[in-house]
């Protein structure tokens, strides 16, 4: 235990003393969080809007003014060919474009205006949601004419969205970058920190004294797992009060499920620096073995639903999908244990598995 | 007296690469033991097998009596080993280093501070300067302090005084014939040939092969050719011609004599150097002497080199 003790002591002074280190461990969550919080951001405002004005009458001006109100459109010159509007998507000065047509006003109040949406499709999605933007702006208008010259009854659908009325992506990041940073800290840096007690020798000396080759790696990784614990309890705490993540669940399942994570990212870097004896090859292992899939099919920027069936059946072995499934249960939904069950099981399976392959790579001699 | 080191036929291969061919000797209990040999001999590959960090292909070793593949957890806990390379944290200050290592031994710095005390004052005055930050001699006197720090019974150090000022050495080696007294083997390398002949045996080992094992007064019988010793003002000239002579294998400067070597085969040396005398250089004199470690080390070194050169040659 005393050994055991000495051990730890000296990792921290190693982490305190390096500044690199020490930035990557506590200076990059912060900024990480803070920057996917704020300017990753899928709500687009100020979207560049042209209008070809055929009508030019009282309806098309009331409709106009509306669009001129929201803030997602910002109404540029209007043209008046739609040549000018091609052109006016080339030099960027706008994303959508609305034609009114000739008897805009005449044919509303005849039940069957032809008005024409074109979106910039150069980037899909923001297309699809410029337009779904104009859409509901002009159902809007169009409701509110019928309701006060007709008094037919309408039927319209009522969306609400549940658990996050308010559709912000915050939500979607913090899980997803806590469990990136979690993977990070504990496997790149344990990984790291282990590559370089092989490069400088140290390794050496420590291998031929009495710890067992178990022990020296214990003492390795176990300073990580405290900080790496640290990490997602302070990107809580920012997802919290920053930016008003809820949490709905219970927080000792949420750090028992965090805890569980982390170990299996520890383990991750243990596996990784048995392969890596250098703390370049070390790096590159987690970049591309770790960091790339946990970014790309874990779920955090891309749905898995829309995966082709082969990367679908990948994603289920990176761990990180499965901890933001937890996570998202846990904070957002407030769901309990007994209906995370699946994500758990998989979780710590995954972590049992990482574990032994960690043991087992554990060395008692040089090669 | 017990036998500390006892290595019986160890071979290793890298690869295609034999780094140790047959190897055997034994090291007695209060022996230093040196371990001569160009780059690349095998030495450091020696003291891994030795200190249980890598596996030898065939053969046995034992240290203090025990196998070096069965029972190396023991083994762990009764050698000191100070690798070729400095392997100090850099980071951590002369006293967390020394504190560190002690307790993994499961030792104190108090505990066997006679061992170390000799060097341990001289770092005193440094033991809050990071380890990374002193000087080569300091450095290595450190890593013997925490080599020693748990009172090994066998001491491993691979070329402890490389890149260390001829000081430092020379308080180095007045180290180890204290540790000799304390009862402790020794197996050290060195490229040093001053510090050979302060060992009680020498190994001179050359491509993973042994080639001697003597007590270092009595090593220069494996040189050969006859070594004279050959002096003229004009010493540049002198060893052009010597050079040239087909009758001479080498020649060096060696302080202010020529040291030629005769091929084994030359009868008369004489006449050939008298006609060098009457021809070019009428100062000339010359005498016979005894060939030392460096000689034996130097002709060595260019014979590997010469078998390379020709290997090399051969592929092309």
């Amino acid at each position: 235990m005393k050994t055991f003790l000495a051990f730890v002591k000296k990792e921290f002074f190693h982490i305190l003393r390096d500044r690199r280190t020490l930035l990557i461990l506590f200076g990059m969550p912060i900024a990480q969080i803070l920057i996917f919080g704020f300017a990753l951001n899928n709500e687009i405002n100020n979207a560049g809007l042209v209008v070809l004005n055929r009508a030019g009458d009282y309806e098309s001006k009331q409709l106009l003014a509306k669009f001129q109100n929201s803030t997602y459109f910002n109404l540029q010159d209007p043209v008046f060919t739609e040549a000018a509007i091609e052109q006016a998507f080339k030099d960027n000065r706008a994303k959508v474009a609305l034609i009114i047509p000739l008897d805009f006003g005449k044919n509303m109040q005849a039940g069957n205006e032809q008005l024409r949406i074109i979106g910039d499709a150069t980037d899909p999605n923001q297309a699809q949601t410029l337009v779904n933007y104009a859409k509901a702006i002009i159902a809007d208008y169009l409701q509110q004419k019928q309701n006060t010259n007709t008094q037919l009854p309408i039927t319209t659908a009522q969306p609400r969205m549940l658990f996050n009325p308010e559709l912000k992506a915050v939500y979607q990041f913090v899980p997803g970058v806590m469990g990136l940073i979690l993977l990070l800290v504990s496997a790149m840096m344990t990984s790291l920190t282990i590559a370089k007690e092989k490069e400088l020798g140290t390794m050496e000396l420590l291998l031929i004294s009495p710890l067992k080759p178990f022990h020296i790696i214990l003492g390795k990784v176990a300073p990580y797992w405290v900080l790496s614990f640290l990490n997602a309890v302070i990107i809580i705490i920012l997802g919290v009060f920053v930016f008003g993540m809820p949490v709905n669940g219970s927080v000792p399942l949420l750090l028992l499920v965090t805890l569980i994570f982390s170990f299996a990212s520890l383990a991750l870097g243990i596996f990784i620096s048995s392969k890596a004896n250098s703390q370049l090859v070390a790096m590159f292992l987690s970049m591309f073995g770790l960091l790339l899939p946990t970014l790309l099919l874990s779920g955090f920027i891309f749905p898995i639903e829309n995966m082709p069936l082969p990367l679908r059946i990948i994603s289920n072995i990176v761990p990180a999908r499965w901890f933001i499934e937890l996570i998202k249960g846990i904070m957002i939904k407030g769901s309990p244990l007994s209906l995370l069950i699946k994500p758990f099981l998989v979780l710590c399976f995954i972590t049992v598995v990482l574990t032994i392959a960690g043991i087992k790579g554990i060395k008692t001699r040089l090669s | 007296m017990q036998t500390a080191i006892s290595i019986n036929n160890i071979s290793k291969h890298y690869g295609e690469i034999q780094a140790l061919k047959n190897i055997g000797f034994e090291v007695e209990e209060g022996e230093i033991f040196g371990l001569i040999g160009p780059d690349g001999a095998g030495k450091s590959s020696l003291f891994r097998i030795l200190t249980t960090l890598i596996l030898a292909d065939e053969g046995e070793a034992e240290v203090a009596g025990l196998d070096v593949k069965k029972d190396y957890m023991t083994i762990r806990q009764r050698i000191g080993y100070m690798p070729g390379k400095f392997s100090l944290y850099q980071d951590l200050t002369v006293q967390e280093n020394l504190n560190f290592f002690a307790t993994i031994f499961k030792t104190s710095i108090q505990e066997n501070y006679h061992l170390i005390k000799d060097i341990y004052v001289q770092l005193e005055p440094f033991k809050k300067r990071p380890a990374g930050k002193l000087s080569g001699g300091m450095k290595q006197k450190l890593a013997l302090c925490c080599a020693l720090i748990h009172k090994p019974e066998v001491l491993f150090l691979d070329e402890p005084t490389t890149g260390v000022d001829p000081v430092s050495r020379k308080e180095f080696w007045q180290m180890l014939k204290k540790l000799k007294q304390e009862g402790i083997a020794i197996l050290v390398s060195t490229p040093y040939m001053d510090e050979a002949a302060l060992c009680d045996r020498i190994a001179l080992i050359q491509k993973g092969e042994i080639l001697k094992i003597a007590p270092p007064e009595n090593i220069n019988q494996v040189y050969k050719g006859r070594l004279i010793s050959v002096k003229s003002k004009k010493t540049y000239e002198l060893i052009q011609a010597l050079r040239a002579l087909p009758q001479v294998a080498s020649c060096y400067a060696f302080g202010e004599f020529l040291n030629a070597t005769f091929k084994t085969d030359v009868q008369a040396i004489d006449p050939i150097l008298n006609e060098l005398k009457q021809k070019h250089f009428a100062d000339l004199e010359w005498h016979q002497t005894q060939p030392g470690i460096e000689n034996v080390f130097m002709q060595l070194l260019s014979q590997s080199q010469a078998d390379d050169s020709s290997i090399k040659a051969q592929k092309r």
